[in-house]
């Protein structure tokens, strides 16, 4: 109702709630308990950088272990305390440290960070609406998951230690208090966080999913709307499907780890403690419950950044995206998929092997969408008029990563191999190239291609190419030598291989891996010295539209307020990838057809 | 000192990178927009190539450097871990045509078509016929794969050889126990309340008559070679993975639910160490499954050994039985009394 309102501009209307009112914004209200969608997308944008930061820095003890198992440094000591006695990090503290860097990473970084920014900044600005569907729910969100990230950022500082089970949490290892240290109150820290965190993202998703279907602005059909919009619609489709199946094994696992259920208990008897009477549960049963979220959590992850690059890719070679409807196709087959092949990371776990192998089939299935993907990019770059920005690079990036870690997919897929390669350093390479580090690109080129827009400042063009280059030579660096690693059977999640014959001979590389991985970490200080200072002191924007883009967010004020658009909310005549067509270098979306135009889309 | 040392050089080589990019900002301004991004475009464009190309290079650098110490180059110990690696070629062969084509493409159309004022873009929105193309060749690649794949997907894990030697794994932080049937190749039943760590560590029920003659050791698991090998493996605690690397296998090993895996050796340990020149090598099993702060110690050591030489082990092993009831082993001089009431202690 109140986008109708919004729609016949917000001059009339004074009881309406999204036109903007700068008149009673207070601190609070504009920077805290913000409700207008760009701020909140900010405090997303932060707070997952601020994760980012902790989790980078976590990555970077435990390489530093796993570099140089032998050697002590006394200001680790000071650093962590009883963590790092005598300089050394302990096996628990390092077990605790790649467990947090997991599930930071995954959840609060490219998950909330990634969708939970682009989303909030670029529906309302790119379908054409004043705000999301509901900004209070919006509001919510955020705050459910700063409240999340207070709480797990508490669990590092129990006695006991932060959860040190490996971010999936798989009981009976995490539900156990006496089966490790970080399974006693770190672990009830790390649910309950996980629990609000699940909460968040619902509030956030359903927000997204009822913004796109709503409040599309006239003329904007399904079809018209740019790649980034379909693809975080199908990334709020997931988690709204499958983070509550998440929270359902989560509360099981709360009920086990306190109330004596056996739901994931059987036939356990702990060293120092004797048999417990659990029987009759199923440890693998959390596996399913935790996969079937997992597995589309991939996808909820890489899905945006696979949508911004289509964007950024098609804006920056001046032409339009190639097979914009195949692009569309596959973000939904890969959509579907997504929730069809969770068990292939239960390949070793027993189960029916007659399943297995209908994972197989279907897990493979998803290299054909994704093939396509990769195909369609390249042909848009085909004769296209390529412009360099850090953006651009940044996507052209994710393509070669996305490839890189994609191919890997289909050894991991293929059971018979899968049999051979699970958790190994194959599978830790293949993830991060094709998940983190591809996802962590598209986040990358989203914040320089939007970056004008949040702030109205240009960032420094010389420091997102240096770090862009170092950061895509550290990526690949840093994981390609881990596949050979992976092939010689090195288990991932191992405090130290000094005393394994068949594993040792590496000792070289790691020590290389984790000097680059230091490197690759100090560049991303330099992108966050560029993002800050550029906020306040960047060269200012002075035209409308900087990228000479189609979308609707850059026909806003350049520092648009609360409700985007001043006067009444364009009206869109045609797709937004209308680059280098009849001899025009660019179409904006907001342009009528003109009577001599060919028909093309 | 040093650290106040270092963190200060650190910090001031971000100032003196950070003072250049704004000065080249300035000089921009100073050139013109239209000057400095053409210069922009010329050194990306030939850094995508000079990435390209120091790419294929560092792979091959990489490959020539690390392959020798993967297991590839030591070759499979199992006819399972074969066909393993044969698959892997076979996938390694269609992935590598893929991105090698992918990733040349990606970088030479970006060095390609870098801005230039008098090109044309080509308006190209989309070709039923192209896509359609790279949908199909996909498919019938994968499609080559995963016939491939399962079937050596579905011979991994369907039945072993009537003539399978079985063998219990039992995992436990952080270690690994392993039982044989013993001479009545059977094994007796157990039942995890009866777990005593000092003299029944798998919980066996000493009243079943299979159970006396079954053999347990937590030194090292003695298979033959030549002589499929069926695992019962199971876990005591939290879940565990006994990981093989060497034949080319794992599974999970998780409490309350039996999993099996067999294999094949073909090479006894000895024969490895002399084919991999290394006098120390040893088939070792790894817990590949995150099981607590002792998961990177939970080693375990297979034996692969003659028929002769696993008689000869055999032999010399009692049984599990008269470690928990000495006075009942008829080779030992029968001591204590105590021991009674401690059997029936484990019988409640």
């Amino acid at each position: 109702m109140s986008h109708e309102a919004a729609l016949h501009g917000h001059e009339s209307h004074g009881h309406d709630d999204h036109g903007h009112h700068e008149h009673h914004e207070t601190f609070l209200t504009k920077y805290v308990f913000s409700q207008d969608h760009k701020m909140i997308a900010k405090q997303f944008l932060i707070t997952g950088m601020v994760w980012a930061v902790l989790g980078g820095l976590m990555s970077v003890l435990f390489r530093l272990q796993l570099g140089y198992p032998d050697a002590s440094f006394p200001w680790l000591e000071s650093l962590l305390g009883k963590w790092a006695k005598g300089g050394q990090i302990t096996p628990e503290a390092y077990y605790a440290l790649v467990t947090t860097h997991g599930t930071v990473l995954v959840f609060f970084v490219l998950t909330a960070g990634l969708s939970g920014t682009f989303a909030n900044f670029l529906i309302p600005l790119q379908v054409g609406a004043r705000d999301m569907a509901s900004p209070f729910m919006n509001m919510l969100s955020y705050w459910f998951f700063f409240t999340a990230s207070v709480i797990m950022l508490s669990s590092l500082f129990v006695e006991t230690g932060p959860f040190s089970g490996g971010w999936t949490a798989y009981p009976p290892l995490s539900a156990l208090h006496d089966a490790s240290p970080g399974s006693k109150s770190g672990m009830d820290l790390w649910i309950i966080s996980m629990a609000l965190f699940v909460v968040s993202s619902l509030l956030g998703g359903l927000n997204y999913i009822a913004t796109i279907l709503n409040m599309r602005t006239k003329g904007m059909s399904m079809t018209r709307l740019p790649l980034t919009i379909w693809a975080l619609f199908f990334t709020a489709v997931l988690g709204v499907l499958s983070f509550p199946v998440l929270l359902s094994g989560m509360i099981l696992l709360i009920f086990d780890r306190n109330f004596g259920t056996s739901f994931y208990l059987s036939d356990i008897y702990v060293n120092g403690v004797g048999a417990l009477s659990n029987e009759g549960g199923s440890a693998i049963l959390f596996q399913h419950l935790f996969w079937f979220l997992g597995h589309p959590e991939v996808y909820i992850i890489l899905l945006p950044a696979m949508g911004m690059v289509s964007e950024i890719m098609s804006v920056n070679s001046r032409k339009p995206i190639f097979g914009y409807m195949a692009m569309l196709g596959s973000l939904f087959a890969i959509a579907i998929l997504a929730f069809l092949v969770w068990a292939h990371h239960m390949f070793v776990t027993g189960l029916n092997p007659f399943l297995g192998s209908v994972f197989v089939l279907l897990t493979l299935l998803i290299a054909v969408p994704s093939a396509i993907k990769v195909f369609n990019w390249l042909t848009t770059l085909w004769r296209g008029n390529i412009r360099f920005t850090p953006g651009m690079l940044f996507a052209i990036g994710f393509v070669s990563l996305f490839i890189s870690g994609g191919l890997t997919g289909i050894w991991l897929g293929n059971a018979a191999l899968d049999i051979y390669l699970h958790d190994s350093y194959f599978v830790v390479a293949h993830f991060h190239i094709v998940m983190g580090v591809a996802s962590m690109f598209g986040m990358f080129a989203g914040v320089y291609h939007w970056f004008p827009k949040m702030y109205g400042r240009y960032l420094n063009n010389t420091l997102g190419y240096v770090h862009f280059w170092i950061t895509i030579a550290g990526a690949y660096l840093i994981f390609w030598p881990m596949h050979y690693q992976g092939l010689a059977g090195m288990p991932r999640r191992y405090f130290d291989f000094s005393i394994w014959e068949s594993f040792k001979q590496f000792a070289e590389l790691n020590r290389f891996i984790s000097t680059v991985a230091m490197i690759v970490f100090a560049t991303q200080i330099l992108f966050l010295i560029n993002f800050f200072y550029s906020i306040f002191k960047g060269r200012k924007v002075t035209v409308l539209n900087p990228w000479e883009s189609n979308t609707l967010e850059w026909t806003t004020p350049i520092r648009p307020g609360h409700g985007n658009w001043p006067g009444e909310i364009p009206e869109v005549h045609r797709w937004p990838y209308d680059y280098g067509k009849d001899g025009h270098d660019f179409i904006p979306q907001t342009t009528p057809v003109g009577e001599d135009e060919t028909n093309t889309h | 000192m040093s650290l106040i040392l270092s963190v200060a050089i650190i910090a001031f080589i971000y100032v003196v990178i950070f003072q250049i990019a704004k000065a080249s900002e300035y000089v921009s301004i100073l050139k013109g927009e239209e000057a400095s991004r053409q210069q922009n475009h010329k050194i990306n464009g030939f850094l995508m190539v000079a990435f390209l190309v120091l790419g294929f290079i560092g792979i091959y650098v990489c490959n020539k450097a690390y392959y020798g110490k993967t297991q590839l180059a030591q070759g499979a110990a199992s006819i399972q871990g074969e066909k393993v690696d044969q698959m892997l070629f076979v996938t390694l062969i269609i992935t590598g045509i893929v991105f090698v084509i992918t990733q040349v493409l990606l970088f030479w159309f970006a060095f390609k078509y870098q801005e230039d004022k008098n090109r044309k873009v080509f308006f190209f929105a989309h070709s039923t016929k192209l896509e359609l193309i790279w949908t199909a060749i996909p498919a019938i690649a994968l499609t080559v794969l995963v016939v491939f794949g399962l079937r050596n997907w579905f011979f991994f894990t369907g039945e072993p050889p009537k003539n399978a030697n079985v063998i219990e794994v039992t995992g436990k932080q952080f270690g690994w126990i392993y039982r044989y049937p013993g001479k009545d190749h059977i094994f007796g039943k157990k039942y995890y309340k009866n777990i005593d760590p000092a003299t029944n560590s798998v919980g066996i029920i000493w009243d079943d008559k299979y159970a006396q003659d079954d053999i347990q050791t937590e030194q090292a698991m003695y298979v033959v070679k030549g002589q499929p090998v069926k695992l019962i493996i199971g876990s005591r605690d939290v879940i565990h993975d006994v990981g093989l690397t060497h034949f080319r296998l794992k599974m999970d090993a998780v409490p309350g639910i039996p999993t099996t895996m067999w294999f094949t050796p073909i090479y006894t340990t000895k024969e490895m160490r002399e084919k991999t020149g290394n006098p120390n090598f040893a088939y070792e099993i790894s817990c590949d499954q995150m099981c607590g702060n002792g998961h990177y110690s939970m080693k375990g050591i297979i034996e692969v050994v003659d028929q002769d030489e696993y008689d000869l082990w055999m032999a010399k092993q009692k049984p599990q039985y008269f470690t928990a009831f000495p006075e009942k082993d008829p080779t030992a001089v029968p001591v204590k009394a105590d021991s009674t009431a401690k059997a029936t202690a484990a019988k409640m």
